[in-house]
């Protein structure tokens, strides 16, 4: 079994919902980012997204295009971010998803890729612009990898399009809360609950839900309904106030994570009806 | 006519190139409207509406002009230049737009944006916007605002709104990206009309469809006029809009040669240019799998061109098939010949060509005087140069960027 299907069904015994967190490889630097996500497990990330830069992140808001291009700036290369997973699998059993655009992934060559990944200590892999009708290739090398294919799902989703995306889907299916970019957005009311029980519908996988996410308040009420939470360009926003500035950037980083990690807990009926499914 | 093979197929894929490679939020809306083109394509009531507005609005068909002196001058082929700088907002892209919006308008969408690098795809975009009152958002790198302002004030005059982009290169590859961003956002309500044959399926297919008039037309002018079809076709190519146009209903006529000019700026071996065909590896960006200017770990490379519609480091999907089966043979030429190409059809001919159809008209200097005087030479004449006329004296004035 995956580290991402252990790490939902240990979460599932302590009636927990998963806390995932995204960074962008490579920012504020290379060498600093592996570090960085060990500091983020310890304050209580569950599972890490580790973005791959993109000079052209169509489908990212004003933060982690920036993330991006710091990181790109620094010279991070999908070599590089493979490094840097290898570095994070030395110290941590953390599951490991690399999320990027497809350009590069296809540049480096989707089997050798997927070969080096598997060796690195990835998990999973989530292309924001790789529908499952273009997915092919990468699926049967990942597959041969033992790495998992994370799809998204949005709030266009038509009942065609969830049941085309979940046939595909390895891991967990990750939820996009709004039509619209990543980026932080604190008047979001996620109500997914009726999208999140007709993807559960169509499959066991765990549901994430992610984009615009940043207090403990909103993670509580997502983990009213769904099995994961994601939380990106807040995190970023902080790497991007700090830089290289270490000390206060691990501090900051640390209690914000540690506060969403404490929303995270399931109450009430659902956690009741949870522990017999 | 020789059957040629029918592109894309139903995924539109044009052999490896095309697809649609775009996250979650948009494949409804892709499929969508690709249902939605598929019915109005071939229904009579769509098609008498689009060549109402093409013949009333437009002003088509567009002349196919003989050069006279042109021909005489170089002393080879002669040369007829489709004037699609006559049409109305002075290119090719109203072609186009009018298509988009008449479908945008039958699918019940009340806005829509486009991004734009010259300013001609906004411009059209905007003019038909005001013409169907629909509300238009046009996407402009802040970089292109400066150099085609007159463009910027046209669009606005039209009642559009210009969103400078200020993003990566502030050219048109950062216009297109946050256009799409914008599309992700307003899905519900917007229609994204793409101006050049690229961006996921169906675009490259449509957009070709909308443009294929222009060789529709060129085919039965040139065969009225001389009563024989053409050696060669010419057009520059950005993302390949015009090109495609022109030389698409030409593709099943085997003798009939075709080559896209590509802007190669400071010079291919400056690195400062935007030559995808000619020096591009196969990448996805924008939606589609095609060539494109990138670096060895995937990252796109900015790109330069004299002529903002040229300044892209990707191509139509079609093209790159096109160029791997060697049925297009893609040239380019630099920033100072497609400036003499520029002056050179202005004193010649008495026509100011854009500065991006100035390349097809320089590579027309260096293929017409080889050819038999017999032969027959066809240059997409894409554009008019009014809105490059302060570029233009700037850079006599200043010298051309290196």
């Amino acid at each position: 079994m995956s580290r991402i299907a252990d790490k939902f069904k240990e979460l599932k015994k302590k009636n927990r919902i998963a806390l995932v967190n995204y960074v962008t490889a490579g920012d504020p630097s290379p060498e600093l980012t592996a570090d960085l996500v060990l500091k983020l497990v310890d304050s209580g990330a569950d599972i890490i997204e580790l973005g791959v830069p993109f000079s052209d992140p169509m489908a990212d808001g004003p933060a982690i295009q920036l993330a991006s291009e710091r990181a790109l700036k620094k010279g991070t290369t999908l070599g590089k971010v493979l490094d840097i997973v290898k570095r994070i699998r030395e110290k941590s059993e953390v599951p490991i998803i690399m999320f990027g655009y497809y350009n590069p992934f296809f540049k480096y060559g989707l089997e050798r890729f997927s070969k080096d990944a598997a060796d690195a200590g990835a998990d999973g892999v989530l292309v924001v612009d790789l529908p499952p009708e273009e997915a092919g290739e990468f699926k049967v090398h990942l597959d041969g990898a033992g790495l998992d294919l994370i799809f998204l799902l949005a709030p266009t989703s038509t009942g065609e399009r969830i049941s085309l995306v979940t046939k595909n889907a390895s891991g967990f299916v990750y939820l996009v809360s709004v039509t619209g970019i990543t980026g932080v957005r604190p008047d979001m009311d996620f109500s997914l609950e009726d999208l999140t029980s007709e993807i559960r519908h169509s499959t066991k996988l765990p549901v994430g839900v992610g984009f615009g996410i940043s207090s403990p308040e909103q993670v509580s009420r997502i983990a009213g309904y769904a099995d994961a939470v994601i939380v990106g360009s807040a995190i970023v926003r902080i790497i991007e106030k700090h830089g290289e500035n270490k000390e206060e950037l691990f501090d900051e980083l640390s209690g914000f994570v540690s506060g969403l990690s404490r929303a995270c807990g399931i109450k009430g009926e659902r956690s009741l009806s949870r522990a017999d499914r | 006519m020789a059957a040629r093979p029918v592109m894309p197929d139903e995924l539109g894929h044009f052999g490896i190139f095309g697809g649609r490679y775009v996250s979650e939020t948009l494949m409804p809306a892709i499929l969508q409207l690709e249902k939605a083109y598929l019915e109005i394509k071939d229904d009579p009531e769509f098609t008498k509406e689009l060549e109402y507005y093409l013949k009333e609005y437009v002003g088509r068909p567009t002349p196919l002009y003989f050069a006279e002196r042109m021909t005489k001058d170089l002393g080879g082929a002669k040369i007829y230049l489709k004037r699609e700088d006559l049409a109305h907002t002075g290119a090719h892209k109203i072609n186009n737009t009018i298509g988009q919006a008449l479908l945008a308008s039958r699918m019940g969408k009340k806005r829509v944006i486009a991004e734009t690098g010259a300013g001609q795809h906004g411009v059209a975009t905007a003019t038909v916007a005001a013409l169907l009152d629909m509300e238009c958002e046009i996407f402009m790198g802040l970089e292109d605002t400066r150099r085609q302002a007159l463009n910027v004030t046209r669009m606005k005059l039209l009642g559009a709104t210009v969103r400078e982009v200020t993003q990566g290169t502030q050219t048109l590859k950062d216009a297109m990206n946050e256009a799409m961003r914008d599309w992700i956002t307003n899905v519900r309500n917007t229609f994204y009309i793409i101006g050049s044959v690229a961006g996921p399926h169906p675009y490259p297919m449509m957009v070709r469809d909308f443009q294929s008039v222009i060789g529709r037309e060129a085919r039965e002018q040139i065969l009225e006029k001389e009563k024989r079809l053409p050696d060669l076709l010419i057009a520059c190519v950005g993302g390949g809009s015009n090109a495609m146009g022109l030389f698409y209903p030409f593709l099943g006529d085997e003798t009939v040669k075709m080559t896209g000019v590509e802007a190669a700026g400071s010079g291919i071996e400056s690195g400062h240019h935007a030559a995808t065909l000619s020096s591009g590896t196969v990448g996805v960006l924008h939606g589609s799998k095609t060539y494109l200017l990138q670096d060895e770990n995937g990252q796109v490379l900015g790109t330069h061109s004299i002529a903002p519609g040229l300044d892209y480091p990707g191509v139509g999907p079609e093209h790159s098939y096109l160029s791997d089966m060697g049925r297009v043979s893609y040239k380019n030429v630099t920033d100072s010949e497609a400036l003499e190409g520029f002056k050179y059809l202005s004193q010649v001919e008495g026509i100011i060509p854009a500065l991006e159809s100035a390349h097809a008209v320089a590579y027309t200097r260096k293929a017409a005087p080889g050819m038999p005087r017999d032969s027959v030479i066809i240059i997409c004449l894409s554009g008019r140069g009014d809105k490059d006329i302060n570029a233009v004296s700037d850079i006599l004035v200043k010298g051309l960027k290196q």
